[in-house]
């Protein structure tokens, strides 16, 4: 039997194909995924996200056990709220997982990791806080619906209450916030303004439907991922996974080496690979006909790649992907497609913020 | 279930064929194929005028999902292109028995087309899948 979300229910009224994704029962669309993509560029879109984990880290040692268990440093963290994305790397230095941390207090950490990586994520967690004085709970009492697009924020503030308002007026990008019965953070996957809201289960299926109600577009994981991809963000177990070093993944940003003394899971492995250099990760696009796929063979100056990630972008009007190529890549890349070798350029990943182009 | 009109005839590869008298039939792809494809982005044609024979792949229906090539369901010359699915390839998933044809054959021999599966005989096969 596939995991439900409390919205299942929710997206068979709005007519969803229904999809397994990890075991769990998902939208992929709702009848047209270009028009969802649409809507959380230039209004508003909604997406299920209640499948992924909600994980408490709690105690006098929280501050340390992340510190040592995450590549980029909660320490950096001084502002309640403030948000932190980061991989948690393997003694390998590949990537277990990506995550997002919320700071409250340096006794107490919010994290939201993968859906799809569950199970293996929470034992690694476990097992690393064997020397910490850490409680690490779950929190499956909350559903998660993210609001995203130009529109998002003014149409999701109609459902808050005074007191949630107040919380969240002037709020930056990247921190969330307990306002009553809702977490709100102003984070996202889709490159957009907007929210990401965890919402008690009972009361999920009406928030759902009010949002509904103000116009805001139910949205499936296809859309979910060509607004991802646009924006140039990681997929995890496609762009990166077990055996990937996150400097191979565009996420070199996401590692911070200083204070050199602070230990890591995976930092000496990554500093010999830094000396030794890798592969890169970056964006291609293509204005020829025809849509770039992951797995296709990418040539570049000195070696040969391959596609992560590709699609077609609805925003853009042709095709775009992130590829994994050797670090001496220049300017251009041939790709094969259907038995052809197509030109592509070779661009930072990223490709579309605020819903305007950045190439 | 999706629509599969009983006036046309089906290819297990989920082409339609409509005749349209004179030994010329328009050909598509049927409401299941589209929905199995999800939105298209690109539909590659062949050119007018080209030779075709049955089951060599013309064209290409490329969506978001995969890209999918297009039999043709019989021999003959091609005779006209829908130009429409340049800009608005979206006619293929809007309107797939109408605004979202692909392109007309000329048959060999207009007969072929008994061989193609009716609508009862196509909905078989997709229930076969």
């Amino acid at each position: 039997m596939p995991n439900k979300t409390v919205l299942h229910a929710k997206h068979l009224e709005s007519k969803a194909k229904m999809v397994d994704f990890h075991g769990w029962e998902m939208p992929i669309n709702y009848g047209s995924q270009i028009e969802e993509h649409h809507a959380v560029r230039q209004d508003s879109g909604m997406f299920d996200v209640s499948h992924m984990t909600i994980v408490d880290v709690t105690g006098v040692d929280a501050q340390n056990y992340l510190r040592f268990l995450l590549a980029n440093d909660v320490a950096k963290l001084q502002d309640k709220g403030k948000a932190l994305y980061s991989g948690m790397l393997n003694h390998a230095g590949g990537v277990v997982d990506d995550l997002i941390v919320y700071y409250f207090s340096t006794e107490n950490y919010r994290l939201v990791v993968n859906s799809a990586t569950r199970e293996k994520d929470m034992d690694w967690l476990l097992k690393q806080a064997a020397e910490f004085d850490v409680a690490i709970t779950e929190r499956p009492e909350f559903a998660m619906i993210a609001v995203q697009g130009p529109n998002a924020k003014a149409k999701a503030a109609e459902l808050f209450s005074a007191a949630q308002k107040e919380a969240v007026a002037g709020m930056k990008a990247f921190y969330g916030v307990q306002a009553e019965d809702l977490f709100i953070a102003t984070t996202g996957y889709t490159g957009e303004a907007g929210y990401e809201i965890m919402v008690p289960n009972a009361d999920a299926a009406d928030f759902w439907q009010k949002l509904l109600d103000l116009g805001v577009k139910p949205c499936g994981l296809g859309a979910r991922d060509t607004l991802r991809l646009e924006a140039g963000m990681n997929l995890y177990g496609q762009d990166m996974d077990e055996n990937t070093s996150p400097l191979a993944a565009n996420m070199a940003w996401t590692i911070t080496w200083q204070p050199n003394d602070r230990n890591f899971v995976g930092r000496e492995v990554l500093e010999q690979q830094k000396i030794d250099g890798t592969d890169k990760l970056v964006g291609l696009v293509m204005t020829d006909k025809g849509v770039l796929r992951a797995g296709q063979t990418v040539k570049v100056a000195g070696g040969e790649g391959v596609i992560t990630s590709g699609t077609f972008s609805p925003t853009l009007g042709h095709s775009i992907a992130l590829a994994r190529v050797p670090a001496s890549v220049t300017e251009n890349a041939e790709v094969e497609i259907r038995k052809k070798w197509v030109t592509v350029n070779v661009v930072k990943p990223s490709f579309v913020r605020n819903g305007k182009s950045v190439l | 279930m999706s629509n599969i009109p009983t006036d046309l005839r089906y290819a297990s590869t989920h082409e339609w064929v409509r005749p349209e008298g004179d030994g010329v039939f328009t050909v598509g792809i049927s409401e299941h194929a589209q929905e199995l494809l999800g939105d298209m982005v690109f539909v590659e044609l062949p050119d007018v005028g080209s030779e075709v024979a049955t089951g060599d792949d013309v064209a290409v229906a490329e969506s978001v999902k995969a890209a999918s090539d297009v039999y043709a369901p019989l021999t003959g010359e091609v005779v006209a292109i829908n130009e429409d699915l340049e800009d608005s390839p979206e006619l293929v998933n809007s309107d797939p028995y109408g605004d979202g044809w692909l392109f007309q054959i000329k048959a060999e021999d207009p007969e072929e087309v008994e061989a193609l599966l009716d609508a009862e005989g196509y909905e078989t096969s997709i229930e076969d899948e």
